[in-house]
């Protein structure tokens, strides 16, 4: 019971802490990591509970209001998550490896983007930007028709396994981005790749700024997601993905209907990034092309990969580490450097002066991202929260 | 619509189709070869690639440095770098076998794939330390004219072609490559080293691709660590739609994929009066590479695929 004192002592140090240092990375990991010895540590569950939503619904925008930077790296991580576990389900849940998923979330944002901009005078004529409360309408637009793409991906490719399958995945991301790139004629639906602005954003309740308004509806969404996961992977639904995850033909013998098995899976993957991509263009007030990279697709998997594939807590975590790691640690890092460069510092009669230019620890995200992918894979294949039930295979 | 135009510029467009095409056979051996030995995707192989064009443009510079690309004759030249390039990449697709793949033989099948993912796109970080201004120019065909360009890169790829074909089909590797591609187990009871012929597939595999990258140096006289991201994925579509795991395949595959993305690059936007560009040639391969998946998974000359649980 010593951690029942421990953990709410933990959150109260690192809240202290980042109070009194409002700009420091290493304070800010520090608040972090109590939320993850929270959900961690053996306490009451209401305990846990309660001390989550305190850090996440008070603390959280209370440090967004001192550095309205970390309330950015808040959202992002928000986003990331719901995105994780949309392609937890597909890659996690049902075997699938989908290798361009950030195409659903480009489909998403575009969606809204084109309806909440002034663009969609272009091709309907008059009338456009919709008001701001469209936006909410647009959530479940977006999530339609993201899951309505999952579902038009699906069908020609349910017959194709792992390593076809991923390579058509990583097409079918590459067409979608060619068609955001150039489908400015014959009709104007994309403006290619100059991108859409400006894209209207929703009236905020109780007058809240932009910032913490996204952070709480991109947390209401995680949240969301969070539960309709827990709820599907304990459904026959659920179970009927780890089947054929597991064993195709086998699931198939005990009656698990392979095709609409796997286009479910395809659709709700799909329409968690729908939602966030709606959300993603609001806040980003303009999108191109340039957003939804095939690098973005392997940032996803190396978060659903680091957390453990099939794994809830996981996904989170993942998502968290590394949206952290690329926003906040390795630009840190960088900077840190150019400080030390700048000093004239020298390491073992090295002047950190004399390293090469090109140097620069920020612009090694691709790497993280392989190294990541390489070294999970070859040590730790279960992800650092491995889900349960493949806990008890591998561990058992 | 401009008929003389259309035919008039047939015979070019039918040349850069089968240059493109002898590009992409040449990449799409190194999927292809690891495939039949693995039966594995290699999706570093795009990497591997285009790392064999840096270094043979490091190698060239290197050479002008000391002053020898003026004093020696081109084709002296062009043949060095092209060695250096495949020495480049071969070691270097040997290198990520061992590290990447090989601890992870016996795994499922997603997890060595999803360590393929990681190391794609990432090994030329350990090559050069950053990408963002890496434009380098292939100063030696730079003054080349295009005919004599062209004329190198065909019987550049068709002296590699037939070289592989020598390798595989007359000597004693080549049959123990044929021998682990058809059974692992099996070949090992013959007293083959599985381990070391697998290397020796990816060498040779990653050989070819360095020589596909020097040759695309040669013809585009631009790389940048981008490129090899989208020729890898053509070459990846010419290999299966020749069927993968089989060479000759993946020749005819190049050739009929080079040949169908030069014309559309040229014709579409002439024959939709400019409504689709030649942008579109990318989606045009991909659709085709879906329509084989589905219709013809084991390609134009493959044998059947078996289904591995």
């Amino acid at each position: 019971m010593i951690q029942v004192p421990l953990s709410v002592g933990v959150v109260a140090v690192s809240a202290l802490a980042v109070a009194m240092f409002p700009r420091s990375v290493l304070v800010f990991l520090l608040f972090q990591g109590s939320l993850l010895f929270v959900y961690r540590a053996r306490i009451p569950e209401r305990l846990r509970w309660s001390l989550l939503a305190a850090a996440l619904l008070v603390l959280m925008p209370v440090i967004g209001y001192f550095n309205s930077y970390y309330l950015e790296v808040a959202t992002q991580v928000g986003i990331f998550v719901a995105l994780a576990l949309g392609l937890n389900i597909v890659v996690g849940l049902a075997g699938l490896l989908d290798l361009g998923y950030v195409a659903f979330f480009a489909v998403g944002a575009y969606s809204w983007a084109i309806f909440g901009s002034p663009h969609a005078n272009i091709i309907l004529g008059g009338g456009f930007p919709l008001a701001g409360w469209w936006f909410y309408v647009f959530l479940l637009v977006g999530l339609a028709v993201a899951a309505t793409t999952g579902i038009l991906l699906g069908l020609p490719v349910l017959r194709l396994h792992g390593d076809y399958l991923a390579i058509v995945t990583l097409g079918f991301g590459e067409v979608i981005r060619v068609l955001a790139n150039n489908l400015d004629k014959p009709i104007n639906f994309t403006n290619g790749p100059k991108g859409i602005t400006p894209i209207s954003r929703p009236p905020t309740p109780f007058g809240l700024p932009y910032g913490e308004y996204f952070y709480f509806l991109a947390l209401l969404i995680v949240v969301a997601v969070v539960i309709v996961n827990r709820r599907l992977e304990d459904s026959h639904i659920g179970r009927a993905w780890e089947a054929i995850r597991e064993d195709e033909v086998a699931a198939r013998a005990m009656g698990v209907p392979l095709v609409r098995m796997k286009l479910m899976a395809f659709a709700c993957g799909a329409s968690f990034a729908g939602v966030m991509g709606v959300l993603f263009s609001a806040k980003q007030v303009f999108i191109n092309p340039e957003s939804f990279t095939f690098l973005e697709s392997i940032g996803v998997l190396a978060m659903v990969i680091l957390g453990g594939m099939g794994s809830i807590p996981g996904a989170v975590v993942g998502a968290t580490v590394v949206t952290v790691l690329n926003l906040q640690v390795l630009k840190g890092f960088s900077l840190w450097l150019n400080e030390l460069k700048n000093a004239g510092v020298t390491v073992l009669g090295y002047s950190l002066a004399d390293l090469p230019t090109q140097f620069e620890p920020a612009k090694y995200e691709r790497m993280v991202f392989g190294v990541i992918l390489v070294l999970m894979m070859i040590f730790r294949p279960q992800g650092i929260f491995p889900a349960r039930r493949r806990q008890r295979e591998l561990g058992g | 619509m401009d008929v003389e135009l259309l035919i008039g510029i047939f015979p070019q467009v039918l040349l850069d189709g089968i240059i493109l095409g002898f590009m992409y056979a040449l990449i799409a051996l190194g999927y292809t070869m690891v495939y039949g030995v693995l039966e594995f995707i290699n999706f570093a192989h795009s990497e591997i690639f285009i790392v064999g064009a840096f270094v043979g443009v490091e190698v060239m510079l290197g050479l002008k440095s000391v002053g020898l690309l003026e004093g020696l004759p081109w084709p002296v030249v062009l043949i060095l770098v092209l060695l250096a390039g495949m020495a480049g990449s071969g070691l270097l697709a040997v290198a990520v076998e061992r590290v990447a793949y090989r601890p992870l033989r016996n795994a499922p099948r997603l997890i060595p794939l999803i360590s393929a993912i990681g190391i794609w796109r990432n090994a030329f970080n350990l090559v050069y330390p950053t990408l963002d201004v890496l434009n380098l120019r292939f100063e030696l065909t730079e003054t080349m004219d295009v005919s004599v360009k062209s004329l190198v890169v065909i019987v550049g790829a068709l002296l590699m072609l037939w070289a592989l074909h020598l390798i595989v089909n007359r000597t004693k590797v080549g049959t123990a490559i044929r021998a682990v591609a058809e059974d692992q187990a099996a070949a090992s009871l013959m007293g083959i080293d599985v381990n070391r012929i697998i290397s020796l597939t990816f060498l040779i595999g990653g050989a070819m691709g360095g020589a596909a990258g020097v040759l695309f140096g040669v013809q585009y006289g631009l790389i940048n660590p981008y490129s090899g991201f989208i020729p890898g994925l053509k070459a990846f579509t010419a290999a299966v739609l020749g069927g993968i795991g089989n060479i000759p395949g993946a020749m005819v595959g190049g050739l009929v994929l080079g040949l169908l993305e030069a014309f559309a690059a040229s014709y579409l936007s002439l024959l939709t009066g400019g409504a689709f560009g030649a942008e579109y040639k990318d989606i045009l391969a991909f659709s085709l590479l879906i329509l084989i998946l589905i219709f013809r998974p084991k390609g134009l000359l493959g044998e059947v695929v078996r289904e591995r649980a």
